[in-house]
């Protein structure tokens, strides 16, 4: 670091150090500000709250105040403001442009929902109110239920998983206690397919099972040969994205399903691409014993940068006895209660999974969607959001290669075929797109094709908007194809940041801000 | 439909240049079998203001925590969220974001991500912290499965006064894993028993502070013994106020400190969508085998500070089977309400907040102990006491709610069978003393 006379960092320094620019004098540039931490900001005096003093009453807290001071910096209410608001601006959004990453179904949110999960009955409400005073949010409960078991055509839901990776938890300790329940303790072999979400192997881990992996075939799909080649009386299951990551849906899915079924395993399917079928086709009609819903893809929640999600579990009759507390029931009289206790369930739930009833936050604003939608609506966004990725891959399959033959369900999946000996990568072309105001699809995912670049782009874009779209990628390949390679390895030259050193990140971990003087220790 | 944008002519149009003549030819992989000819039986779509109508009816169809005096905890708590938190949050840049996956266009939601981690950090008294957990319970069952992980060992030891939605969260997590969980009584003197449970084969010990009665525990004796044993100590805690005023688990020897974060910042929701705090001690050992996405400090191609999601090789999508967790989709938006309202509060507002809590407390429990028959079980409190009385404590709360007073949780509704005649009783901030006469006055008519 350079020091100016005093010994101190220079201006230039000191804004690279703390994020900002070397060209400036405040190390911003125009709307693009620099903005430094709260702990380099904030005070311990500062505050951005009012509160009536305390009256100084004796503690009975049995010796145990807190001593030292925490460290807590605060600011006052314009400052919160302007350090929230200017980092946002750093942030892409869909409220900003087409967010085309697959498998991720980044859809327009609708601000009725937000509106929706704000009223007062919804958001000040305590979970562990006398049921007397929360029968419309247990009815909202019942009403989600209603409707997701209609959409999958199966005959129980679990409402209580706060995100997929935890519906998927769901769904594989239901199969578990079913199979133990069944004295089929010698079954712990769980099928994946090597195109699955990472969650899934993951999750079967969690539940006691091992995983071993079926292979794609030449189309993006299970391995037929592969697959029966693999069943036998040891075998718990298979977890099955449908459609799968590639974007295609399993035509053999009721083959697999009875296969499954004959060999004495259960049939879990991960839910996360719904939106390619929803209104259209049942998964109960499919032969799944277990399914994940993601509110926060098919049903617009929205990620918030990185949750809260929402992991609605459907089972099968077979499984609906082990579903986790708590759930609601229609009473007699009309109204509705919550089943909270393992022993008062009527069948044998394998648990709870978290603390008090669900992410009712969601509840609210995916029943709010659903209903908004209709039938109908929801139809039409299955079909929307097919129409969409496939106009894109028809549209891009003359510069860029597809990975699988034929036409795609809800995302188009392309490989880096197409970049072979431009010394671009798909990581390369990714960050190009960020210089043309995109965020760039879903990258080296799946793990079965070679420099995956997976685009979902939702029903919620337009024809003229994905006309650009698509115009921006022809042209980023063809100028790849011409040898403009500067214009990739130098992305992104037009982001608040260029591009970062993520080793450095992970060998050198600096994971909270620390005080000069400790961490000159 | 207001929210798709294409016209019947646009749908034509891209249809022919995909080159198929229906929508159905783009379906045909479907088996013939499960494809549905007409609609599913639900009923079809309706305007902005028919879908807020039906929604506003179920809303009101509950009493709201505002609209009543309200002293129900247990685990959630009724605090006030400034206007400002409410509103950054709803800020497009936060709410329709991903994952910040691409960090060049996410350096929004990673900063502050580090700062809520180092702010989790200082609060608990840890040296790094995680960018959330769903919740307090899932936070709990991760360090539960943690601290077997980091000792290669696996008997955990939880005191009965952990919250017992979280004990029962962590025995799910464990059910099929090699890691038994003992959970001592929750009566009287559970540390005693918790130590008397700490043997050689011990991974960890978890005891929450507050406990779910409202007591407040040492947990310096605790964690010397575990410590001589090799086992780890975990501090849960459901009322991250307290913090502000209570010793921080880290300061009293803990290793692990997990808990919910719902009280700053994050409303009652009925539930959920919540927040888990999870952090721990700067050991090698134990950063590796964290569950959840953690976002560090690097620079940029031309030397400037920035921030991305690190250490992504403990995690699923890189890990697959041997992840230290499943989880992908954490709490992001609840923990950014999180760090914002921490940031308005600082150091001072914290501070003065738990201390307004607990006085509130103070006065809510000698107003309801001078009641004649009503007792209170606490020695110490932050925010949450327990209260015995002379008659089944779910009856009492029903009739109090027909008073139109929220007056806590029956101690049996957490632990079915027992404890029929303890109140659980929450006061906070939010609390006026009129509340507290009002609850006052209806518990001694229902008694």
């Amino acid at each position: 670091m350079s020091m100016n006379t005093q010994g101190r960092p220079t201006r230039m320094a000191e804004n690279i150090a703390t994020g900002g620019y070397a060209d400036t004098i405040s190390g911003s540039r125009g709307l693009d500000q620099a903005e430094a931490l709260i702990f380099e900001r904030g005070d311990l005096d500062r505050c951005g709250v009012d509160l009536p003093e305390p009256k100084g009453l004796k503690t009975r807290l049995g010796g145990l105040e807190r001593k030292d001071a925490i460290g807590l910096p605060g600011l006052a209410e314009p400052e919160t403001m302007r350090h929230y608001v200017r980092l946002s601006r750093k942030n892409y959004a869909i409220d900003l442009g087409l967010y085309p990453l697959g498998s991720c179904t980044m859809k327009h949110n609708p601000r009725l929902n937000e509106k929706v999960a704000r009223m007062p009955g919804f958001a000040d409400v305590h979970p562990l109110q006398p049921a007397s005073t929360v029968q419309g949010a247990y009815q909202v409960m019942g009403e989600l239920a209603h409707w997701l078991m209609t959409l999958t055509n199966m005959p129980a839901v679990a409402l209580s998983p706060k995100a997929g990776a935890h519906g998927e938890f769901c769904g594989m300790m239901a199969i578990r206690a079913k199979l133990d329940a069944d004295g089929q303790t010698g079954r712990r072999r769980i099928l994946v397919p090597e195109s699955a979400h990472g969650t899934n192997p993951a999750t079967a881990v969690q539940c006691g099972f091992t995983v071993d992996e079926i292979p794609a075939d030449k189309t993006g799909r299970v391995d037929m040969e592969a697959f029966k080649a693999k069943l036998g009386d040891d075998v718990a299951g298979i977890m099955l994205t449908n459609p799968n990551t590639c974007g295609l849906f399993e035509r053999d899915i009721r083959e697999i399903a009875d296969l499954i079924h004959e060999a004495g395993g259960y049939f879990y399917c991960d839910g996360a691409n719904f939106n390619a079928i929803v209104g259209r086709v049942r998964p109960g009609d499919l032969g799944v014993d277990a399914m994940h819903i993601n509110l926060h893809k098919t049903f617009s929640t929205p990620h918030g940068g990185g949750g809260p999600g929402s992991g609605p579990t459907v089972l099968s009759d077979a499984l609906a006895p082990f579903a986790p507390v708590p759930y609601v029931v229609e009473t007699e009289k009309g109204g509705w209660d919550l089943v909270e206790h393992m022993d008062d369930a009527e069948g044998a739930p394998f648990g709870r999974m978290a603390a008090f009833h669900g992410q009712m936050g969601m509840f609210t604003r995916a029943l709010t969607y659903m209903m908004s939608h209709g039938s109908d609506g929801l139809k039409q966004v299955a079909e929307d959001a097919v129409l969409n990725a496939n106009y894109i891959q028809a549209r891009l399959s003359h510069v860029m290669t597809v990975a699988f033959e034929g036409t795609c369900m809800h995302e188009a999946l392309f490989d880096d075929r197409f970049l072979k000996d431009t010394g671009v990568t798909t990581l390369d072309f990714a960050k190009a797109m960020i210089d043309e105001g995109y965020h760039p699809m879903t990258m080296y995912f799946p793990l079965v094709v070679h420099g995956a670049m997976l685009i979902e782009p939702t029903e919620t874009e337009s024809m003229s908007g994905l006309d650009r779209f698509i115009e921006v990628l022809e042209a980023l390949a063809t100028a790849a194809k011409a040898g403009d390679t500067a214009r990739f390895l130098a992305a992104p030259v037009h982001a608040p940041t260029k591009r970062l050193d993520e080793t450095r990140a992970a060998r050198q971990p600096v994971l909270r801000w620390t005080p000069l003087e400790q961490a000159a220790e | 439909m207001r929210y798709l944008p294409h016209t019947d002519a646009d749908r034509k149009a891209m249809l022919d240049a995909i080159g198929v003549a229906s929508i159905d030819d783009l379906f045909t992989d479907v088996p013939e079998a499960a494809r549905l000819d007409g609609l599913v039986d639900l009923p079809t779509k309706q305007g902005e203001l028919q879908v807020e109508r039906a929604m506003a009816a179920m809303s009101a169809r509950n009493i709201a925590a505002s609209q009543a005096p309200f002293f129900v905890g247990a685990g959630a708590y009724k605090h006030h969220i400034p206007s400002t938190v409410d509103h950054l949050i709803q800020r497009s840049e936060f709410l329709t974001a991903y994952t910040p996956y691409q960090p060049e266009i996410s350096q929004g939601t990673l900063q502050t991500l580090f700062e809520f981690q180092t702010q989790v950090a200082l609060l608990t008294g840890m040296d790094v912290a995680n960018a959330s957990m769903y919740d307090g319970s899932t936070a709990c069952a991760e360090a539960v499965m943690m601290a077997a992980r980091v000792t290669r060992r696996n008997k955990a030891v939880m005191a009965g006064s952990v919250h017992p939605h979280y004990v029962e969260a962590s025995k799910t997590l464990a059910k099929y894993s090699d890691v038994s969980i003992t959970v001592t009584d929750a009566a009287p003197a559970d540390l005693d028993a918790v130590i008397a449970e700490i043997d050689d084969t011990t991974a960890c010990v978890v005891i929450q502070t507050p406990d779910i009665f409202g007591r407040l525990h040492d947990l310096r004796e605790v964690s010397r013994i575990a410590h001589e044993k090799g086992a780890l100590v975990i501090a849960v805690f459901t009322e991250a106020v307290s913090l502000g005023l209570v010793e921080a688990p880290g300061n009293m020897g803990a290793d692990i400190a997990v808990g919910e974060g719902q009280s700053i910042g994050v409303g009652l929701n009925f539930g959920g969508p919540y927040v888990g705090l999870f952090a721990c001690k700067d050991d090698r050992r134990f950063i590796r085998q964290m569950p959840g996405r953690l976002a560090g400090e690097t620079i940029d191609a031309d030397g400037r500070r920035g921030y991305v999601l690190t250490l992504s090789t403990r995690e699923q999508h890189i890990r697959r089977d041997k992840a230290t967790s499943n989880i992908c989709t954490n709490a992001g938006l609840c923990s950014l309400a999180w760090t914002i309202h921490m940031t308005l509060l600082g150091e001072k507002g914290l501070t003065q907040l738990a201390r307004l809590n607990h006085e509130t407390a103070c006065e809510l429990a000698d107003a309801l102990a001078s009641i004649p028959g009503v007792e209170l079980v606490n020695e110490t409190f932050f925010n949450e006491f327990t209260l015995l009385l002379p008659k089944n404590a779910d009856q009492v709360v029903n009739e109090l709610a027909r008073f139109g007073v929220l007056g806590g949780v029956p101690a049996s509704r957490l632990y079915p069978g027992r404890f029929e005649n303890y109140l659980i009783v929450a006061a906070t901030e939010t609390n006026t003393p009129e509340d507290i006469a009002v609850f006052a006055k209806a518990l001694a008519g229902v008694l």
